[in-house]
């Protein structure tokens, strides 16, 4: 049995359920993000918050698979500041939804000042509902910049860390995400990002508390299996079946059910 | 035995993995031959640059350079080399997109 906590069904078949249902996944958790185009109006949210709501717990469930999700305007819309309030408006009305379990993926994308703007207002709301917090960090040559961004932003709201998942670390931004008491997630894609066999590897050498795995699959190039795959790298490389159980059930298991809504049922 | 602690020994490690590494550096090599022998300046404006005076390329070799330098932690060093270490938000996004590295020359 493993929990994939970061995928977005809303671009996977039907089909890739399947599959992930047959390779044990019994929970999934899905932050809205940026769907590959910016939505023009705030109803474009507000539909795919229903999407999330609504639509995807029935597909899931048709094969076993408890589904969550959390909301927000992603920091790639984040630079029209007016649609970016105007949706944060819209949020509240869909938190009391059964699978909602709080704000994400929120963060940064370029480090902009308009990003850091609508971060801060999301993780004032997270704080105004006492909800959980996942954190999208961005990428390659702005992640580690944009990662002390966020996690100041956080500490200046007095946000508890342990609250807090910040998301598609890589081995230059992990420690200081742990260190600072956050939890900690390793995104495993097929080509630019972590590698199941580096993500064993930070294991390793970083040990198996406060961190869990996830496929982030999407619409890019991205693998729904990504985290079973990753539990056979573990068994290959000799880990036992404790660390392997503790990363991709138990350590997710833990953080999410923070929220009161997590369960493991559809 | 503290949970995601290696088991393998160096050689199991080295047996398991070198033949997909070895690959891997043909692949490198076999990439910065294809851009020396690719036509065409890189400036779009015409401008004689040689191919390795793309920012990227550049970020490229200085990397390979941490790989040789003996040191643990390679993988850490090389993207901290390859990240934007300043600590002010800039102005605007000027596209969503990441390149990769920052210009390092
Ligand atoms: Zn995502």
């Amino acid at each position: 049995m493993y929990i994939d906590p970061h995928i977005h069904m809303v671009s996977r078949t039907t089909d890739d359920y399947q599959r992930m249902a047959l390779a044990g996944c019994v929970a999934i958790t899905e932050p809205a993000f940026w769907a590959g185009y910016d939505r023009s109006t705030a109803q474009g949210f507000a539909d795919y918050f229903r999407l999330l709501t609504d639509t995807e717990p029935k597909r899931a469930a048709q094969f076993g698979i408890a589904h969550h999700t959390w909301l927000c305007i992603n920091p790639k819309e984040s630079e029209d500041v007016g649609l970016a309030r105007e949706v944060l408006g819209l949020i509240p009305g869909f938190l009391d939804r059964p699978n909602v379990l709080g704000i994400g993926e929120i963060g940064l994308n370029k480090n902009s000042r308009n990003e850091l703007l609508v971060l801060e207002e999301h993780i004032a709301l997270a704080k105004r509902y006492g909800v959980l917090i996942l954190v999208h960090t961005p990428h390659l040559e702005d992640k580690l910049k944009g990662t002390i961004l966020i996690m100041d932003a956080m500490r200046n709201q007095g946000v508890d860390p342990g609250r807090v998942l910040i998301d598609h670390v890589e081995e230059h931004t992990v420690r200081h995400v742990l260190d600072r008491g956050f939890w900690a997630g390793m995104t495993l894609y097929p080509d630019t990002k972590m590698t199941p066999q580096r993500a064993v590897d930070v294991f390793e050498v970083h040990g198996t508390d406060r961190l869990w795995i996830n496929s982030a699959g999407d619409w890019g190039v991205s693998d729904p299996l990504a985290v079973p795959k990753c539990r056979v790298e573990m068994r290959r490389r000799g880990h036992l079946q404790d660390a392997i159980q503790k990363v991709s059930f138990d350590n997710p298991l833990q953080f999410l059910s923070q929220s009161g809504r997590f369960r493991l049922e559809p | 035995m503290m949970a995601g602690t290696p088991t393998h020994t160096k050689r199991q490690v080295i047996d398991d993995s070198f033949l997909e590494n070895r690959a891997k550096v043909l692949d490198l090599a076999a990439f910065l031959d294809r851009v020396d022998r690719a036509a065409g300046a890189l400036d779009a404006a015409g401008a004689k640059e040689a191919p390795d005076d793309d920012f990227r390329t550049d970020a490229l070799r200085r990397a390979i350079a941490l790989l040789l330098d003996g040191k643990p932690e390679r993988a850490r060093r090389i993207l901290e080399l390859w990240s934007d270490h300043s600590t002010e938000p800039i102005p605007a996004a000027p596209m969503k997109g990441a390149l990769g590295t920052v210009d390092l020359r």
